[in-house]
């Protein structure tokens, strides 16, 4: 399947207009159709191999939500995008991909965003006492008090 | 003027274990100039001149200034007493082995048997140590060794037995005189049965010792240093010591039923330095073999044990048996 | 945790007697700080949690903060085994977003970095893997010594070549920062034609022994699509049977000029991870005389030496650069906002990938397979944790 063949398919299903670089096609839906979406790459696109899942804090316009997807034998890219405005909750991926597990065990740890249905969402690289999440923008480094 | 045989067994004593415990320190020594060449080093070398030869001494002192730290956890009486009971069996085994002929503490009539019962005896200290120190690598590294040694002992004991048939009696002296004249070692004779023996014998002493491959109860990389993780000072020295002292009195073992013991060359004073070196060779044997094989999994280790090597052992002596018997009792 | 164990006892290891034991993140084959709560049912594992992040330095926030020009030298400090990779990723990343053009020379000199890095990291990982299975004292600290031999040459022709041995800060936004020195490549040729020789001994002896193939094959199998669900990379998923080897899936820094082979092995245990990182020795061996022989002359960088730590800067936009590290696909994503700062930087981490697969391969395993598992994984905490 090339890209823009998958642009297509995404096209009809999810009124969305998704960008196609090359073998990378980016597109971005809602927060309520995520897990649609993932389930559409994976049964109908082939994006069996999950390669990350991260965010970026827009600062006003809030927290987006981006995870990258392949198609190992058509080397077909896929880049999911969604963005979560005021809220920081999100449908979790793990029931489509294992691999979002870790990763978005680093998400809810660095910028806070909580999955929804997902396992086991604990802080994966931060302590467990941590408080607030680094990557935010909104983020204010507290300084360094050494241990007495 | 004659002393007392009492008092003469205990200056025998006295000299014996002292000839262990310098034996056992530069066997270490040996050992790790041994693992050195194999791995393109040079080990110990500043210590002494020339090439360390004073490391042994070095490290028995450094053990014996290291702080003694009992966890709190422990089983204290357990615990303390572990090491100890595991030397003693350990240093015990030598009380039975002739170094020349009339020269030992005590040449048993039953001389094997002795070595062999006296010798499975270690697991019990071993077996305190992991269980006294509330440590769940040792209490792990305890099954597991509980595990392996009883399964061990059995083929160690029956390919023993195997120049004890050969030779018509247990008394140790006795078998080494069964071998005299040329090719005259066990290892050399009954159609091949003395060398196969002789490989099983070292597997079941490797096995027996827990060396590698077959050091699961110590097992660094998963359990951390097994029964004596929580032992420092001169409690872990005891216990190295008693390992080394263990496998040195395998190795004279070895030497004597399969190699001859003190036969060899040269005049009768020889004798003592032929059995030393053969045992050296046979410690070499295991110690090459540990210094280039992996260490494999528990439940390997037990199949390889209870599905190879115990009916192989078993064939053996009744092929020695057979042998034995068919010759009508002549020599084989 | 409690969820996997239920999991694990409708997989039939029943039983009532648990151990928990902890191992890490102080353990001697914890291969830096990694901390697994194992849940023993007798010898076998029955449950994992795997607990990391004892090493993380925030490098996806120091990104954001430190420059284009300042940060490839920190980026080497993620994977510190392999630190050629990770430079080369970032500045890949920052090439792509600014249209950066790279002189051939430049281009050449990366990928023989790159692949002597792959051959001094498989090193240390045969060694360290080898102490896993075999132990500090038997027949693992033997290989262990020989494969640490043979990472010490690499690092000889590294600090000849940049000064350093563990981080080097070779890659800059451009090109590269330093030019061979005289003699260097004969240097080269002589180190790998010697590494070639020694890897004939390493194979015999390890693949002639029974004892290494009992503790490693069928050991840890992954499956494919198992594989590729949680996303591993690298030497893990070509050992499962799937060819995805980014320097012929998507050709960078002028691979497509080399001739090499990508082993793929289909069991998916230890063994054949091993028999892929072996094979891949050789190839790396093969694409450094390549390169060696077809480095072109001219500039080692299109851009002029530093003069201020703002001097680069990258339009808005995002890039997304991977390459081939030692331990699979090395990703770096930057979302540039037209300052000489990243506004977003995200490592996607070889090793962070690969380790997640360990809770869904251990349960089931004795404690001895563990370790063999975990060192064929071969992670590198400084990439996990980041």
């Amino acid at each position: 399947m090339t890209s823009s063949e998958a642009a297509t398919l995404i096209r009809e299903r999810f009124r969305a207009e998704p960008v196609v670089d090359g073998r990378a096609v980016t597109v971005a839906v809602g927060r309520d159709r995520w897990q649609e979406l993932g389930a559409f790459a994976r049964e109908r696109l082939g994006c069996l191999y999950f390669n990350w899942l991260s965010a970026i804090d827009w600062k006003e316009q809030g927290l987006e939500v981006v995870g990258r997807v392949e198609n190992l034998g058509t080397r077909l890219v896929l880049i999911m995008r969604t963005k979560l405005g005021a809220e920081t909750h999100c449908p979790t991926l793990v029931g489509v991909w294992k691999g979002a597990d870790w990763m978005e065990r680093e998400c809810f740890d660095m910028f806070g965003i909580t999955f929804d249905g997902h396992p086991d969402l604990r802080r994966i690289l931060l302590a467990q006492d941590w408080v607030g999440h680094p990557l935010r923008k909104d983020w204010v480094d507290t300084g360094y008090t050494p241990y007495r | 003027m004659t002393l007392p045989p009492l008092a003469q067994a205990a200056i025998a004593a006295f000299i014996v274990l002292n000839a262990v415990i310098l034996m056992v320190a530069y066997v270490t020594l040996l050992e790790r100039k041994f693992a050195a060449r194999m791995q393109s080093r040079i080990g110990p070398y500043y210590v002494g001149w020339p090439h360390g030869w004073l490391q042994p001494i070095a490290d028995a002192l450094k053990l014996m200034l290291k702080e003694d730290v009992v966890p709190a956890a422990a089983d204290r009486w357990v615990y303390n007493l572990a090491p100890i009971a595991f030397l003693v069996p350990c240093v015990l085994i030598f009380a039975t082995i002739p170094f020349a002929p009339g020269l030992g503490v005590a040449d048993l009539n039953i001389g094997i048997l002795f070595f062999l019962a006296v010798s499975a005896l270690e697991i019990v200290g071993l077996f305190m140590g992991g269980w006294g120190s509330n440590n769940k690598y040792a209490l792990i590294s305890a099954m597991r060794a509980v595990n392996q040694i009883i399964s061990y002992d059995l083929p160690f004991i029956f390919t023993a037995l195997v120049p004890v048939v050969l030779a018509g009696s247990m008394q140790l002296s006795e078998i080494v005189s069964a071998q005299t004249g040329l090719f005259g070692w066990f290892v050399f004779r009954a159609w091949g049965l003395g060398v196969l023996a002789l490989l099983a014998y070292l597997v079941a002493t490797i096995a027996a010792e827990n060396r590698v491959p077959f050091d699961i109860l110590e097992a660094e990389s998963e359990l951390v240093a097994g029964f004596r993780v929580e032992y420092s000072g001169m409690k872990f020295a005891l216990i190295q010591l008693g390992e080394y002292a263990h496998i040195l009195g395998t190795s004279f073992l070895g030497a004597l039923l399969f190699l001859g013991g003190w036969l060899g060359p040269g005049p009768a004073w020889l004798g003592p330095i032929w059995f030393l070196l053969k045992a050296i060779f046979v410690f070499l044997l295991i110690t090459w073999v540990r210094w280039s094989f992996v260490r494999i999994r528990v439940d390997q280790i037990l199949a390889i044990s209870w599905k190879l090597l115990l009916p192989l052992s078993i064939v053996l002596l009744m092929a020695a048996a057979f042998a034995v018997a068919w010759s009508g009792g002549a020599r084989v | 945790m409690d969820t996997e164990a239920r999991k694990v006892v409708e997989m039939g290891w029943g039983g009532n007697e648990r151990l928990v034991m902890n191992m890490g993140p102080q353990h001697p084959s914890a291969h830096g700080v990694f901390r697994a709560i194992l849940t023993l049912e007798g010898e076998t594992v029955v449950a994992v949690d795997a607990v990391i992040g004892y090493l993380h330095r925030c490098h996806e926030k120091l990104g954001e903060t430190l420059t284009y020009v300042q940060y490839p030298t920190i980026a080497s400090k993620t994977d510190y085994v392999a630190a050629m990779t990770s430079e080369l990723a970032y500045v890949l990343a920052v090439e792509h977003l600014g249209k950066f053009e790279v002189p051939k020379r430049a281009q050449y000199l990366r990928v023989i970095a790159a692949e002597l890095q792959r051959i001094a990291s498989h090193c240390l990982w045969l060694g360290t893997w080898c102490l896993d299975i075999g132990g500090a004292l038997g027949g693992g600290a033997t290989i262990f010594l020989y494969a640490i031999r043979e990472r010490e040459d690499v690092l000889d022709l590294f600090e000849a070549l940049t000064g350093a041995r563990l981080l080097y800060g070779f890659h800059q936004v451009g090109g590269t920062r330093y030019d061979v020195p005289a003699g260097w490549d004969k240097q080269v040729r002589e180190t790998i034609d010697r590494i070639e020789r020694r890897l004939d001994e390493y194979e015999a002896m390890l693949e002639d022994n029974a004892f290494f193939l009992v503790r490693t094959q069928g050991v840890g199998v992954i499956s494919p699509e198992l594989a590729q669900e949680v996303g591993i990379s690298g030497p893990l998923i070509r050992g499962s049977g799937i060819d995805f080897d980014l320097r012929r899936w998507a050709p960078y820094s002028s691979y497509e000029d080399f001739d090499f082979r990508v082993p793929v092995e289909t069991a998916g245990d230890c063994y054949a991870r091993y028999r892929v990182r072996m094979v891949e020795f050789r190839e790396s061996i093969t694409i450094v005389r390549q390169a060696l022989d077809g480095l072109p002359e001219g500039p080692i960088s299109s851009r002029p030496g530093v003069k201020s730590v703002g001097q680069v800067r990258v339009p808005k936009g995002e890039g997304y650069a991977r390459v081939e590290g030692a331990r699979g696909e090395v990703g770096c994503c930057i979302v540039a906002d037209g300052s000489p700062k990243p506004y977003r930087m995200k490592w996607r981490g070889a090793s962070f990938s690969n380790l997640a697969i360990l809770p869904h391969i251990l349960p089931g395993c004795k404690i001895a397979d563990v370790v063999a598992i975990m060192g064929s994984i071969d992670p590198v905490f400084g990439e996990v944790d980041r």
